[in-house]
């Protein structure tokens, strides 16, 4: 192949080193034209306003409206459950309170110093476990009672919003069959995503009722979709723009500045109005990274053949469900690592707490579940005194088993576990031993973490692309994937540039989306992008090969079966040198004597998912995705054994990625998705109060990986592929992120010699669980 | 609203503008002169994505007042064209979402024509003051050290 596999530079590099390239508010910057949302927000987590004041913030001059919670429709994407400014009640800290729309954000921030809340606080429910316990303050009185999908059961008089289960085998056969049976507790708190660029949207209502919106999403024709549904608007007369995204990682598949800018729009008679919001904001009142409490029991006979595994996560969604019900979907239907176990029993419940509220966070569910299953295996590998990358070897899953949603695995849907597991052990030395001893103070250890994922979007989920020629025979090429930074356009391009064995740089890709005139692309989130979006193209460019032979045919008189295609010509398989070029024909071709046939070349494709179902209500049974892709990790850390402190020096990652479609573009994927995700692991955790207030919402305080503090990368890819798929490729994006925390947790567990059930592992919690403080 | 007449020298232009006192240089880049090359990531001092330079020293813009610029040579992206370090970062793929990017290259760029030949430490100090999110650091480490000719001497 001669551009699939390369590393291609994508696309739009040249704007980004220029600072030419524009995102959502660079566009409006110094537009007078734009007026300026600014938020009050909650300083409680859980309180009754007792009474909103604005008498004082309205005298400031340049104030256009002050908006607060009464009359506004409730929003959520599966439960409605929240109002955008809050109402009666907060239920998190930094909670939207009022939006003030001014001609300038300083006047704006002015004013909402001015506005007067009195709250009375209520009870906390400070973590999900506190949120099932008997008698526990309610988040929401009566979460039966909102309109929600169809498949979501919420516990009525309760904070749990949904349970989903799987129920695989039969436990008491299970157990009876287990040899050896290990218990353990997992917890973390909310976190998260700080993308680069903080959450903007702004809104402008025309005079003839339509809504344009420019946002920075993963998900604008989401957008789209709820701004209709929420304030009953016609969908196509809602257009929504996304130009460049500066980082996303599931953060910005949520709607939510989009929903206060409209708000915003509209009380002031329809002018744009701009919500751009503040670093601390967009950490803690727009959605956050999801929490989790883990209880794990697994059973395995005495040489190491997993039996039963019972399991339950209560994710911590926070105070509105946003995507919490579907996160918890999705760590149920991959409940356990990659493994065939006979016998499952899991439940997973979405919680409401009064902590900010969950969004998809790169990975969706699955580095949160693996650290807890992952861990859980080390745990058991130490009570068999087995290795415990030989023990995951030979539980490994594969073609021929059951998945936890039984669905019967072949050589496709899933990638090479096994042979991933020998790779990683292989490039770490790994058989050389677990701890090395370096001085009296320090150690070298190293621990592991296997990996998979499939991605539970909906089943109806769809991807479209078109392509329209240029009359020089160059290619328009677009797709509504967002470049939130992975290149996936630039990959489209690649993949279009081999099919049509052309020159990638006769391919224009349009980097942005608008929603009216971009085929729709569901959300550019859980790594489907070169999947969906590259089935289309695919779908696009063989119909661009057709009309391009056809009018070839025409005018050679030949037929169409006996032509050929490449480097922007198309030429009789016989004889090359008989044929046209793309711009003789692609807007049409002129006879000689004038007349003229074709037109110009326009291509289309689309995607919907195949095959998927939904789960079943009462054992999680169903096919929830299009593939499995797996990989494993390993982390070398250096670990002082006085203080307690460590240092990760390196990290090994083996991933199965069906096919590399861009090498360099793939490996940056995995670095920095095994950045995050050690980041995660190391050191990121929202800090709560008693009163459940975020102490840390700020990058000084809540500090993530800084340059040179990163450890030696190690990636290799293994290519088994997706037959589904473009070439064969399986999803990349995410999976380099999941098996950090719990490698990690095993590496430090080893080296300190105590069970590290928590994140994240600072030197703190492995002194207070060493010397049990 | 007071407001202030102010003279800026920006990427070798002077440029007049109408700010508040109280505006921070990186207002004034991006909201009065469309330079919008310089990202509020934090407005804290904590990202470095509004990094520019003035009197060829590396600064985050979003710490500055304007009217501390005046009299000052300021450089932003927008006045960097075809620099090594620039070239450096396309080649090494040392950006995803580019939104770091601009505040990654200037600070290189300060770096680079501070200490021409810094070593690891010297580079470390230098750019720890910013964040990247997308990527794991690597390749824009190997960026640097590709216009660092002789790291260390
Ligand atoms: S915006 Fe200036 S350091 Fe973050
Ligand atoms: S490239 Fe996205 S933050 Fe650096």
């Amino acid at each position: 192949m001669k551009t699939i596999g390369k590393s291609v530079i994508r696309k739009e590099a040249e704007d980004k080193v220029t600072g030419k390239a524009k995102y959502t508010d660079d566009k409006y910057a110094g537009d007078l034209k734009v007026l300026h949302g600014r938020l009050l927000t909650s300083p409680y987590a859980h309180a009754r306003i007792k009474s909103v004041n604005t008498e004082e913030a309205w005298k400031v001059r340049g104030v256009r409206a002050i908006i607060t919670g009464e009359g506004l429709p409730l929003t959520g994407e599966e439960i409605r459950d929240r109002p955008p400014i809050a109402v009666d009640k907060v239920r998190y800290h930094g909670e939207v309170v009022a939006l003030v729309v001014a001609d300038d954000p300083v006047i704006a921030k002015r004013a909402v110093s001015y506005i007067n809340v009195e709250y009375d606080l209520l009870p906390v429910v400070n973590s999900p476990t506190e949120a099932v316990q008997e008698g526990a303050p309610l988040v929401h009185e009566n979460v039966e009672e909102y309109d929600r999908d169809e498949d979501i059961h919420p516990i009525p008089r309760s904070n749990i919003s949904n349970q989903m289960k799987i129920r695989k085998g039969n436990m008491e056969q299970g157990w009876s069959l287990s040899e050896v049976t290990i218990e353990s507790n997992f917890s973390f708190s909310p976190s998260d995503h700080t993308a680069m660029e903080t959450r903007c949207a702004v809104c402008e209502i025309k005079a003839d009722g339509y809504v344009h919106i420019e946002t920075s999403s993963q998900a604008p024709f989401m957008v789209k979709k709820l701004i209709s549904a929420y304030f009953d608007i016609e969908v196509g007369k809602i257009v929504v723009d996304t130009p460049l995204v500066g980082g996303g990682y599931g953060g910005k598949a949520s709607v939510f500045q989009e929903i206060l800018a409209y708000i915003a729009s509209k009380a002031v008679g329809g002018r744009a109005v701009k919500v751009l919001h503040s670093r601390e904001e967009d950490m803690i009142t727009t959605p956050c990274h999801v929490g989790l409490d883990a209880q794990i029991k697994l059973g395995a006979t005495r040489n190491g053949k997993l039996k039963a595994a019972r399991i339950q996560y209560l994710f911590d969604g926070g105070a509105y469900s946003d995507k919490a019900v579907h996160l918890s979907r999705a760590g149920g239907v991959d409940c356990t690592g990659p493994y065939e176990i006979e016998h499952i029993w899991c439940d997973s419940y979405a919680v409401y707490t009064n902590h900010p509220f969950a969004s998809p966070y790169r990975g969706f569910s699955h580095s949160e579940v693996l650290f807890a299953f992952e861990r859980a295996m080390d745990i058991l590998a130490q009570e068999l005194n087995m290795d415990p990358l030989h023990l995951r070897r030979i539980n490994a899953i594969g073609p021929g088993d059951l998945t936890p949603t039984q669905v019967r695995l072949n050589r496709s849907n899933v990638g090479n576990v096994v042979e991933c597991i020998d790779r990683v052990k292989e490039l770490s030395k790994w058989d050389e031993g677990k701890i090395e001893e370096i001085n009296e103070r320090i150690i070298r250890v190293k621990g592991a973490a296997c990996l998979w994922k499939n991605s539970t979007i909906p089943p109806d989920s769809v991807s479209g692309a078109i392509l329209t020629f240029n009359e020089d025979g160059s290619i328009n090429l677009i797709s509504g994937v967002v470049e939130i930074g992975t290149g996936t356009k630039t990959v489209l391009a690649q993949m279009l540039a081999e099919r049509l064995k052309m020159d990638i740089d006769q391919i224009h890709v349009r980097m942005k989306v608008d929603t009216q005139t971009t085929p729709e692309h569901w959300k550019t989130v859980a790594s489907r992008g070169t999947f969906m979006a590259g089935r289309a193209l695919l779908e696009a460019a063989n119909d661009v090969i057709c009309q391009l032979k056809e009018i070839t045919a025409t005018v050679l008189r030949s037929r169409v079966d006996d032509l050929d295609i490449g480097d922007q010509r198309v030429f009789l398989k016989e004889d090359p040198s008989i044929g046209l070029h793309f711009k003789e024909i692609a807007h049409g071709y002129t006879y000689p004597n004038g007349n003229s046939i074709g037109g110009q070349i326009i291509g289309r494709g689309n995607y919907i998912l195949q095959r998927m179902t939904y789960l079943d209500q009462e054992t999680g049974r169903g096919n929830p995705g299009p593939e499995w892709s797996v990989g494993a990790q390993v982390v070398e850390v250096e670990f002082d054994r006085r203080d307690y402190t460590y240092r990760v020096v390196k990290l090994y990652t083996v991933l199965d990625v069906g096919k590399v479609l861009n090498f360099m573009a793939a490996r940056g994927q995995v670095t920095g998705a095994a950045s995050m995700g050690l980041a995660f692991a190391s050191r990121e955790t929202f800090l709560f109060d008693d009163l459940g207030r975020v102490l840390n919402p700020q990058l000084r305080t809540y500090r993530p990986i800084h340059y040179k503090e990163h450890p030696e990368y190690i990636v290799e890819f293994v290519e088994t592929p997706h037959i589904d798929a473009p070439f064969g490729a399986r999803g990349v994006g995410e999976q380099g992120l999941l098996g950090i925390p719990a490698a990690l947790g095993n590496g430090l567990s080893t080296a300190a010699n105590v069970s590290l059930n928590q994140l994240p592992l600072i030197p703190e919690l492995i002194w207070r669980t060493k010397e049990g403080k | 609203m007071k407001l202030t007449s102010l003279m800026l020298n920006i990427n070798g232009e002077d440029r007049t503008v109408i700010v508040r006192p109280a505006d921070t240089l990186l207002e004034i880049l991006r909201e009065k002169l469309g330079l919008t090359g310089s990202k509020p990531g934090c407005l804290n001092g904590d990202c470095g994505a509004c990094t520019v330079m003035v009197n060829q020293r590396t600064m985050k813009s979003c710490l500055m007042l304007g009217v501390e610029g005046e009299g000052t040579e300021i450089t932003t992206i927008e006045g960097l064209k075809g620099t090594p370090i620039q070239q450096a970062f396309v080649e090494n793929f040392a950006f995803q979402c580019g939104y770091c990017t601009p505040g990654f290259i200037m600070n290189s760029q300060a770096l680079i024509q501070a200490h021409p030949n810094a070593d690891d430490e010297k580079i470390k100090e230098w750019l720890e003051s910013n964040i990247c999110r997308c990527t794991g650091y690597e390749e824009i480490e190997k960026a640097i050290m590709s216009v660092i000719k002789n790291p260390g001497t």
